[in-house]
């Protein structure tokens, strides 16, 4: 039984806290807010207490049950092994069947399980995106700002939507001349829509190792902002489509350059689909070749060396909880960062220390989501270094939004990108 | 349940967000990090800023009769913070701030709500520690550290909490508030009610500021690592170390049941069939470790060890520590529940310690490994069980009787570092007999003759 379906799911795992109370030396929240509902300890005793009868699920549980961004450092620091973003997911599946889903959370799920107008929806967007949105001049990246309040604040920095998202500028097949392989890339939304650049950088640096990308038109949103959220039927429905996409195309492996769009092949479209007759099995074949690109460059197609450029930049490396904790990634981003001529890589504090994003948790908190960001801001401008890079769009956006609103002078990008960029230098030299 | 006014009276003084009342987050409280024992949710949740903010909670309580249960981050092991007859649970967790680092009088003035580490942390930077380091240093608080007591790791060379507290400032169940001590090293001006605060786990006043002392750090360290085929050579091989005029920073312990455990869960390289493995660290000036290092090497040997391992670097250090680091968790993750005893007897009896918890364990057919403190005599007989079987936890609570018994049979005590709280409250009589409960009472009656201030631990109301 999947946690996607019963609290039920987690009752061993539940059992297994010993209430130490471990878990606050490394919550995000808890360090903020210095309340127990705010740290794991607390979050699972209101799990016990829901499901010996001794309280509800009620709309207030469900919100206690918002608080955590699941970046998994309390499951690190367990000392009984608990898998706490287990019981996170499954808490909030209970509260949604329960109690339903939040109606803006709703809109925006059933959005984006209907790809074809979702697309239409940000494609217009980037066209009428100055209304609400105040552009901010910048050297590199396209920035804004809300105009106006929604209920976010105005603080907060955004990308601006690209003018054609990735998918429509790009052709479905990007050939090279003597292919040594076919790979898949699935995008993901916000690499899709907002930061084309680096879904470019993936192509180029794919290509220039002789590998064939092939960029499915029939790929949408991976899902995880339904399932993180308890959205249990439209993150299926989410899973079958992008199987069904990459199915028909075919390809030798899969690469993407977000955390949470790896975590989804990799792991939770086969949670979510165990028991499907038919998907299972898909969703199996594709988690084992799906691979986040830099695991890809340095463990299935080790990338050139021959060809790289010069790149004169400080860059401290932030860790993307998903990519790190969830999927064990934290070398090869940084092995990568090492081989570049001239790029010089200094380690922040706790570069594994949650950005504060989390997705639409953000959203929802964002006056806690700024105050955690903080301390990573704090961290990263101790480093006197001119880049940051990481692994993840989400978390690429909260720090650009950090470190513009702290008026330090750090470019924010893709390890890939920076990749990139190495390969453009390499060729500008030599001719 | 609590009367309207008297949320009204608490918001009036700390301010809404610092008054929690909603059944989601006081669900939150009703528990600390003691294994099998009932729960009991407060009525309100309330987190001061300052001093007179907590005078006046305490002055509310007073004139409403309600209990008071002060909290810091609810790590302890007697369930020292449960609020068992509902009330206020009063949360130190705002008042986290270190005052002041006085290096001239090798001193800091802290907040209650300062976790230890960070004030670790704090004092590296100035080259000084803060020795007591019980096992939850990274999350607990300082307040509730000096409330229980806490020891931890390096008693036998360091002391444990309450020697290393030099004043306090405590709100008393009247509502007044009173400094005591300072930064002298002399005091014996009055009673030593610094030291009576210190470990009375929040049952006679509210601790809201201390004066720790610090020491410098030592310059190096060393760890050796014995193993022995006989619990009894392990027990002369640590009377030995003694004798022979060495006091290590630690020196641990860990029998048969826990070394298996640990092996199976870290493969540390220790032998399966040990009846009992020693790790000792000397620490001080480098001259010193190195001619100490080698004595602790040669007396293992002496005394009968099969193996004996020298860390020679950093790296292997840690190699030696990671079995002892990793014995609660690999233990903890072989049952669901983990029952966590503290019985402390003079450490010369540390042998037939564990041979009685071994008696215990087969008699009542319960799985329990012992590892702890060799050094200060301090063990932790742990019980690994299950807390949905109530025939095995039947058995538990007769085991956890006997192991008492046993201990103050030795010479021992209750408890060594977990403090009392209501986890032990029925067995004090059986260590210092009904004076000394009577006592005990004496002292609380004087200072909270109305069992305000964390009613239900220490001492029962007749």
């Amino acid at each position: 039984m999947s946690v996607y379906d019963s609290l039920d799911s987690i009752n061993e795992e539940l059992h297994k806290c010993m209430k130490c109370g471990n878990c606050q030396a490394v919550c995000p929240i808890y360090k903020e807010t210095r309340q127990e509902v705010g740290v794991a300890r607390g979050k699972i005793s209101l799990a016990e207490f829901i499901l010996s009868g001794e309280a509800e699920m009620t709309e207030g549980m469900a919100e206690r049950f918002s608080l955590c961004t699941t970046c998994m450092a309390c499951n690190q620091n367990c000392p009984c092994g608990v898998r706490f973003d287990k019981i996170i997911l499954a808490a909030r599946a209970e509260a949604v069947r329960k109690k339903g889903l939040h109606p803006v959370k709703k809109i925006a799920f059933t959005a984006l399980k209907m790809q074809r107008l979702f697309d239409f929806g940000m494609k217009t967007g980037s066209v009428f995106q100055g209304v609400a949105l105040k552009h901010l001049p910048h050297k590199s990246d396209r920035l804004a700002r809300m105009r106006f309040d929604i209920g976010i604040g105005t603080e907060k920095v955004f990308p601006m939507l690209a003018k054609r998202p990735l998918r429509s500028e790009l052709p479905e097949v990007v050939k090279v001349k003597n292919p040594k392989m076919r790979v898949a890339f699935f995008t993901g939304c916000m690499i899709n829509y907002f930061y084309t650049d680096i879904g470019k950088a993936v192509v180029e640096v794919l290509t220039e190792n002789d590998i064939e990308v092939v960029i499915p038109r029939g790929q949408g949103c991976c899902g995880i902002p339904a399932s993180v959220n308890g959205d249990t039927v439209s993150a299926r429905a989410l899973a079958r489509r992008n199987l069904r996409a990459f199915e028909r195309l075919g390809a030798d492996a899969l690469v993407v350059a977000c955390s949470s769009g790896g975590t989804a092949w990799k792991h939770v479209f086969m949670e979510l689909l165990e028991n499907d007759p038919e998907f299972s099995t898909l969703a199996k074949k594709w988690s084992e070749k799906s691979y986040d690109i830099s695991e890809f460059l340095i463990h299935k197609v080790p990338f050139k060396k021959e060809g790289l450029g010069r790149v004169d930049r400080k860059v401290t490396y932030h860790d993307p909880c998903h990519l790190n904790r969830g999927q064990g990634i934290n070398k090869e981003p940084r092995e990568i960062l090492k081989s570049i001529p001239g790029v010089e890589l200094i380690e922040m504090k706790e570069p594994g220390r949650c950005c504060g994003m989390a997705g639409s948790f953000s959203l929802v908190h964002p006056d806690l989501s700024v105050k955690i960001s903080d301390r990573k801001i704090a961290d990263i401008s101790q480093t006197q270094t001119n880049t940051v890079a990481t692994g993840c769009p989400a978390c690429r956006l909260q720090l650009q939004s950090g470190v513009e609103n702290a008026g330090i002078q750090e470019q924010v990008m893709h390890t890939v990108q920076i990749l990139a960029e190495s390969y453009r230098a390499g060729k500008k030299g030599s001719k | 349940m609590l009367a309207r006014e008297v949320v009204e009276e608490l918001i009036q003084v700390l301010g809404r967000e610092n008054v929690l009342t909603e059944q989601e987050d006081l669900l939150t409280y009703a528990y600390d990090a003691t294994a099998a024992l009932k729960h009991q949710k407060p009525d309100v949740v309330v987190s001061p800023i300052s001093t007179e903010q907590v005078a006046e909670v305490v002055k509310i309580a007073q004139r409403h009769q309600v209990p008071i249960y002060p909290r810091g981050s609810g790590t302890n092991l007697s369930g020292g913070t449960v609020p068992i007859q509902g009330g206020i649970v009063l949360s130190m967790l705002n008042l986290n701030k270190i005052l002041e680092f006085d290096q001239d009088n090798l001193t800091a003035t802290v907040q209650p709500g300062v976790i230890i580490q960070t004030l670790n942390d704090e004092a590296a930077k100035h080259g000084l520690i803060y020795p007591p380091d019980p096992g939850t240093v990274t999350t607990a608080t300082m307040g509730g550290s000096v409330s229980e007591c806490s020891g931890g790791l390096r008693g036998l060379k360091y002391g444990v909490t309450k020697h290393y507290i030099m004043g306090l400032t405590i709100v008393l169940a009247n509502g007044k508030v009173i400094r005591w001590g300072g930064k002298t090293v002399k005091n014996v001006t009055g009673y030593d009610l610094v030291a009576l605060f210190t470990g009375a786990e929040g049952t006679l006043g509210i601790i809201t500021e201390m004066i720790v002392k610090l020491i410098p750090a030592p310059e190096t360290r060393k760890s050796v690592l014995g193993v022995f085929d006989n619990l009894d050579k392990a027990g002369n091989a640590i009377a030995a170390i003694i004798r022979n005029k060495i006091i290590p920073a630690t020196l641990e312990i860990m029998d048969n049941v826990t070394i298996q455990t640990v092996e199976h869960f870290v493969h540390a390289g220790l032998p399966l069939n040990a009846e009992a493995v020693l790790l000792c660290e000397v620490d001080g000036y480098k001259e010193v470790v190195e001619r100490e290092s080698v004595l602790v090497e040669r007396i293992l040997q002496e005394e009968g060890a099969v193996e004996v391992k020298v860390a020679k670097n950093d790296q292997e250090r840690d190699l030696l520590w990671l079995a002892r680091r990793s014995a609660l968790p690999a233990l903890a993750q072989k049952r669901p529940t983990t029952v966590l005893e503290d019985a402390t007897v003079p450490r010369s009896k540390i042998p037939d310690m564990l041979k009685i918890v071994r008696k215990i364990a087969d008699k009542y057919n319960l799985q329990i490994a012992t590892f702890g403190h060799a050094g200060d005599g301090n063990l932790h007989p742990t019980i690994l069980t299950d807390v949905r079987d109530e025939d095995e936890m039947k058995r538990v609570h007769l085991a956890v009787d006997e192991i008492f018994h046993g201990a103050i049979a030795l010479g021992g005590t209750l408890s060594g570092e977990h403090g009392i709280g209501v986890a032990k409250m029925d067995f004090l009589s059986l260590e210092f007999g009904e004076a000394g409960v009577e006592a005990l009472k004496a002292i609380k009656e004087a200072l909270d003759p109305n069992y305000m201030l964390n009613p239900g631990k220490i001492v029962r109301r007749d």
